[in-house]
């Protein structure tokens, strides 16, 4: 297992990272910090899309120089997955960001918790 | 091919189709062109359903012009065509018994955007239950949790919004689990397709080969479905959530959005890796023990509750706790038990909540115990479809509640795993816990008050939300007087379904 994880370093460097975006998206106070952190998060499982579908010394999949054959080029799979998936990830984060601004011109803070204390202190 | 078979794509098509076009409708045609729409797909569906329950079959529809394993592709069976005939029914329902409380709570200019976000949200629910590509679930989710996040958000006040922040944290959190998960089944596995996986998965596990990635990848992914259904620990958002959006978003969030993972993690675990993996793994015991924590857990919540939306909200998470429950014991019988509770707690949710803004109408808008004294009195159609959704959730004979509480004591005593005992001591429990917290309510809203200062409502004056009780009253009824249909209707479904 061990020589594995050398070989197969780019994907535990998507995990790595995955797992710092997934920490910073549940525990950070700061709404920016958060988003960032999904961004992090959703980064690294692209990450770890382009580097599974990579295969060493094929081509990226667009006929170059004629060649037909299938063996000389890599999955064109992941490749659509990431971009559906920076789609998602965008649209998600557009939305993020104004909830964010919403929040900030009513309650003049980016933090959560102080965000739900003023709520309670409003009483309604 | 016959004809009939080109109604799943349309369904999910027209209602995209009709989010796109209510953005430019105005407010009155956005109402009345989405009614149209929703009811025209209900019907379709049960058409649908008509046809594949007869014949008992499920088949594979080709979207686009590549086959099976580089297309994508919808599947219909019984079950997903039964399961979207109901999200199609209490989507309307829904719609119609909080409508005149849109008007009041959301802005005039806005409302017309109320009906794109339902609009969306049934394209994805719908394109969720029928989707035969795991990719294609995964996008259909996140349109899920964008259109839900618009729902809560609908009326702008500072709870809302930081509600709809805090869904969608964890919404968030939920769904990248989901995509990780996935990315890694695909990359065991090679293909996108439901069935294809299936293939593969049965060919990786005959050689013995992956089996710690595999374990990985389903546990990712039924953690993520997990957190979006707002299983026990996970659902500090739930409250303020259902607590504070306008009334027909919360029948909507509690009885279809949550309901929509519930049955796309059924579908992963039958249809893509086979129950009988999931249960070799062990994954079901965690989802056993966390659905018996999330009934007793969810019920305790309600009972300190003091706010009347608060207290439906939180026994939510106890009805969640029920559902995993049942997926946790693994059978046959408690599955059957599981679908039926989605149906049954769909129902009667939707009619609690739509019936709780009735009563808080009549008691000047409060929604503490205090003021909503005696407003079953006040508000006569309100108080009975509360007394009857009470009723059912606590698990009076005739009502939907019975049956499915009849059908996970039944699975648990077929049950000789060891799950037995502890569900059965668990479902007592939480049914005592239910009764204490609805019957208290149920006798306070009919504690006659001398001289109350606020007053009655006639049944004049409301027609349309009268006729919607009604409409869920019957739908309760029919649940649960016809269940020897309903589960056999589930059966057939779901012996279809892998």
């Amino acid at each position: 297992m061990g020589s594995n994880l050398f070989v197969n370093y780019g994907e535990a460097v998507a995990m790595i990272l995955f797992a710092i975006g997934l920490s910073n998206l549940l525990l950070q106070k700061n709404l920016i910090k958060k988003i960032i952190g999904l961004n992090i998060m959703d980064s690294a499982v692209y990450l770890f899309l382009a580097e599974k579908g990579y295969i060493t010394g094929r081509l990226a999949p667009i006929v170059t120089n004629g060649v037909q054959s299938a063996e000389a080029y890599i999955n064109p799979i992941p490749a659509g997955l990431v971009l559906t998936g920076i789609v998602v990830s965008v649209s998600v984060t557009a939305l993020m960001l104004s909830l964010t601004i919403r929040l900030y011109r009513r309650y003049q803070t980016l933090d959560l918790d102080e965000i739900s204390l003023k709520i309670k202190m409003e009483g309604k | 091919m016959a004809f009939y078979q080109n109604i799943p794509f349309f369904s999910i098509f027209l209602a995209m189709f009709a989010g796109t076009v209510s953005s430019v409708l105005k407010r009155k045609a956005a109402r009345i062109f989405n009614i149209i729409v929703i009811s025209s797909i209900m019907i379709a569906s049960a058409v649908l359903a008509v046809f594949l329950y007869r014949e008992g079959i499920s088949y594979t529809f080709m979207m686009g012009h590549f086959p099976a394993p580089w297309g994508n592709e919808i599947r219909a069976g019984v079950l997903e065509a039964g399961m979207a005939l109901f999200f199609c029914v209490i989507m309307l329902l829904s719609m119609l018994g909080g409508h005149h409380k849109l008007d009041e709570e959301v802005e005039e200019t806005k409302q017309n955007l109320y009906y794109v976000v339902v609009n969306l949200l049934l394209s994805s629910l719908l394109a969720m239950i029928y989707t035969n590509d795991l990719f294609t679930a995964y996008v259909f989710v996140e349109i899920n949790t964008i259109a839900a996040c618009g729902l809560i958000m609908i009326r702008q006040i500072g709870r809302t919004i930081e509600a709809a922040v805090r869904y969608m944290i964890m919404s968030l959190l939920g769904s990248g689990l989901f995509l990780v998960g996935l990315v890694v089944l695909y990359d065991l596995t090679g293909h996108l397709l439901m069935s294809n996986i299936r293939e593969a998965v049965t060919s990786i596990t005959a050689n013995g080969e992956y089996t710690i990635p595999l374990l990985v990848s389903i546990s990712l992914m039924s953690a993520g479905l997990a957190i979006k259904s707002a299983l026990f620990p996970f659902h500090a958002w739930l409250p303020d959530a259902y607590g504070y959006s306008t009334a027909s978003s919360a029948a909507m969030l509690s009885s279809l959005v949550s309901k929509g993972y519930i049955f796309l993690l059924i579908k992963i675990y039958y249809r893509v890796i086979g129950i009988d993996l999931i249960r070799s793994y062990r994954l079901t015991d965690v989802l056993f023990i966390f659905g018996l924590a999330g009934m007793i857990f969810g019920s305790l919540s309600a009972i300190k509750e003091n706010d009347i939306r608060r207290m439906i909200a939180y026994s939510s998470v106890a009805q969640i706790g029920y559902i995993y429950m049942g997926i946790g014991m693994g059978t046959q019988a408690a599955m059957l038990a599981s679908v039926y509770h989605i149906l049954m707690h769909g129902a009667t949710k939707s009619l609690l909540f739509i019936a709780a803004i009735g009563l808080t109408d009549v008691s000047g808008y409060s929604r503490q115990f205090i003021q909503i004294t005696g407003a079953g009195y006040r508000n006569k159609i309100a108080g009975i479809g509360f007394t009857v959704g009470a009723l059912s959730m606590v698990g009076f004979p005739g009502f939907s509640g019975f049956i499915s509480k009849l059908l996970f004591a039944q699975a648990a005593l077929q049950n000789n795993t060891g799950k037995m005992l502890s569900a059965l001591i668990v479902l007592g429990i939480s049914t005592i816990l239910n009764a204490i917290y609805f019957m208290k309510t149920v006798i306070r809203i009919y504690t006659p008050v001398k001289d109350s200062e606020y007053p009655v409502r006639p049944l004049k004056e409301q027609k349309l939300y009268a006729t919607v009780i009604v409409a869920f009253v019957i739908c309760n009824l029919f649940l649960g007087l016809a269940s020897v249909f309903i589960e056999e209707w589930i059966q057939k479904g779901l012996a279809i379904f892998g």
